[in-house]
């Protein structure tokens, strides 16, 4: 069952009201046009009575709000909508007597073409009736679907669902702050509050966000915006909040705030399938949180999944924070082998190397001398020579007399020797 | 699908394993304990790092997380994937010789959960600083890891976790494979053992590390 609201004078700023009004009965209600509204009362009868009884309550909250709006139930939105804009008043269209109450109106309310008007009118169809009683396989031979379509909204027949009406989605909120604030507690007391508010907001329309905005004006007007990017979407308060007062604390504002505003970009949430068999992964939201307080620690750059780019040049990496990681387990080898692992000195060690035969000797370094009892090499790279940091090196695997092996280079670019790192 | 946990009987209690997947280590040891500290030491050269890049690789590649902390920076990722680590299942914090760093962020990594091996590299940290290290650290660790999931792989040259460690491995370089004519040598690998101090065992393992280039 349906009830159309019609406004029955043009009320361009009652608009606002008339979905006011709409929201008062149920969240479900479509905004046909800027004046219509069409609200899904299906099992409304026990809270509201019989569909005279429901659309006297309407009127009388309409009256209230001063609309003065035309009411229809029907048991289809089209014909509750015809029925509102066609008669004043109350109209209660009863089930299964749609196509009398609409059959007098003219076909210049349907939503026809102008072509298919002028067709219509040639024939003679004036009224929706008229066009009900064509025979139907004509109408279809003639119009094809289009046709069909408006012959069953002539009839009354046509059923349709609702689109719901849902407010403009705007996921921002901001405030002027009486006196500046200079400490960080009250500010986030402030920012807390809009996090809160946000996150409600983002959890109605069944969201989260994976980037925040903090833009905090300064005395002066002086703005400072600080961007929060999430590897995985969000939409509880509490990290969020955590997480803009660790970038706050690492990034302080330089002068008094006197104004705070907060944008959250509204994204899906994530969604994830997990299984019975899988193994436990840290919860995103917990290990965002502990990453950026790890970073905070260590330093910006210093904790992340490391990746290896696509070069030969010895020693490269990428860090970056993320989220997904690959729980699905991988097919189980027959044996794994255990590979040498090297130790790298970050920077490399400069050397001085005794050579005999061309090959090292003896090497002296911070903290590291001794003769070479074995080694291998010298295995020759270059690289990226059209770079200014372009390399150079030959490198060699020695066996101390200090019962350690390391890897040891000669930079043919810059004429001197390093330890790049130890195997262990 | 993935080898299931054993279960291993320590004298009066009875300790949750994983199994990594190195025939060697599991029939030494029974698997890497679960909800313990773990601890493998030995000089420098004699295979710790590489049994340590094994676990990773057992670990990830079983769909766990992983975590290092670096006290020294000395991760290098690129020996990590050809030791079969998955380094998009780990996390991975470079602490810049700085203990204090590095024992904090082990704790906020234990007590953030979810993760299936959490290491504690302190090899290359002075003796001066590691002294200073106070034993209630490894209290509160081994507190925070019992009836979790996760284990807690410590590597030094000396042992430090003392009595919170449930398993304490040694590592001795036996031999050093060099081929090759003098003066073309290649090398091919380290040989190590492996040497159970805590529980106390007379069997040890045999393992090789391949050095690939």
């Amino acid at each position: 069952m349906y009830a159309c609201l019609h406004l029955s004078e043009s009320q361009e700023e009652a608009g606002e009201s008339l979905l006011a009004l709409a929201r008062q009965f149920t969240p479900l209600f479509e905004r046909a046009a800027p004046e219509t509204v069409v609200l899904a009362m299906e099992g409304m009868e026990r809270l509201l009575g019989s569909p005279l009884e429901m659309a006297e309550a309407i009127e009388k909250q309409a009256r209230e709000a001063n609309l003065s709006v035309r009411i229809a139930i029907a048991g289809n939105p089209d014909a509750a909508i015809y029925a509102a804009r066609s008669y004043s008043g109350i109209t209660i269209v009863p089930p299964g007597e749609e196509q009398k109450w609409l059959g007098s109106l003219d076909i210049s309310h349907l939503p026809l073409t102008p072509e298919t008007e002028e067709t219509l009118r040639r024939w003679g169809i004036r009224t929706f009736a008229q066009l009900a009683a064509l025979p139907e396989t004509g109408v279809a031979a003639r119009f094809g679907q289009e046709g069909v379509h408006l012959q069953r909204i002539a009839r009354g027949e046509y059923s349709r669902p609702l689109i719901p009406w849902h407010p403009d989605l705007t996921f921002e909120r901001h405030e002027e702050l009486e006196h500046p604030v200079e400490l960080l507690e009250p500010l986030l007391f402030v920012i807390g509050r809009q996090i809160h508010e946000i996150c409600d907001a983002l959890r109605q329309s069944s969201l989260a966000t994976n980037e925040i905005q903090l833009v905090l004006t300064l005395e002066g007007n002086v703005e400072n915006r600080r961007t929060l990017r999430l590897p995985v979407p969000l939409n509880i308060a509490a990290p969020l909040r955590q997480l803009i007062q660790l970038d706050l604390e690492a990034h302080p504002p330089q002068a008094a705030i006197t104004g705070v505003r907060i944008e959250a970009r509204p994204v899906m949430p994530q969604r994830l399938q997990t299984g019975l068999f899988l193994p436990q992964a840290p919860e995103p939201a917990k290990l965002e949180l502990t990453l950026k307080r790890i970073e905070k620690l260590v330093g910006e750059g210093r904790v992340g999944t490391p990746e290896i780019p696509d070069t030969h040049r010895p020693g490269a990496f990428r860090i970056q924070l993320r989220q997904a990681f690959q729980t699905e387990p991988a097919r189980q080898e027959e044996r794994r082998q255990i590979s040498l692992a090297l130790r790298i000195y970050r920077p490399p060690l400069e050397a001085e190397v005794d050579l005999r035969d061309g090959a090292p000797a003896r090497i002296k370094a911070a903290g590291i001398r001794g003769r070479v009892l074995n080694y291998a090499g010298p295995w020759r790279t270059a690289g990226d020579w059209w770079r200014n940091d372009a390399w150079s090196r030959a490198e060699w695997d020695i066996a101390l007399s200090d019962q350690s092996l390391y890897r040891i280079y000669f930079d043919m670019r810059e004429d001197r020797w390093f330890i790049e790192g130890r195997y262990d | 699908m993935a080898a299931s946990p054993q279960i291993l009987s320590f004298p009066g209690r009875v300790q949750l394993t994983e199994p990594t997947g190195i025939p060697e280590f599991d029939r030494l040891t029974g698997g890497l304990p679960t909800g313990a500290i773990t601890e493998i030491f030995g000089s420098p050269s004699s295979g710790r790092t590489s049994l340590l890049l094994s676990l990773f690789a057992a670990m990830s590649m079983q769909g766990k997380v992983c975590a290092l902390v670096d006290s020294t920076d000395s991760f290098d990722p690129a020996s990590a994937e050809r030791a079969g680590v998955r380094l998009a299942n780990l996390v991975w914090v470079r602490c810049n010789r700085h203990a204090g760093h590095a024992f904090k962020a082990a704790d906020m990594l234990l007590h953030g959960g979810g993760f299936g091996l959490i290491a504690l590299d302190l090899a290359d940290l002075p003796r001066r600083v590691l002294q200073h290290i106070p034993l209630s650290y490894w209290y509160r660790f081994r507190r925070a890891i019992e009836h979790t999931p996760a284990s807690l792989v410590v590597l030094s040259t000396e042992p430090q976790v003392k009595s919170c460690a449930t398993l304490l491995l040694e590592t001795k370089r036996s031999r050093l494979d060099l081929s090759g004519a003098p003066g073309f040598h290649l090398l091919r690998g380290l040989e190590m053992q492996l040497l159970p101090r805590k529980p106390v065992r007379s069997a040890t393992a045999q393992l090789r590390a391949e050095a690939i280039r």
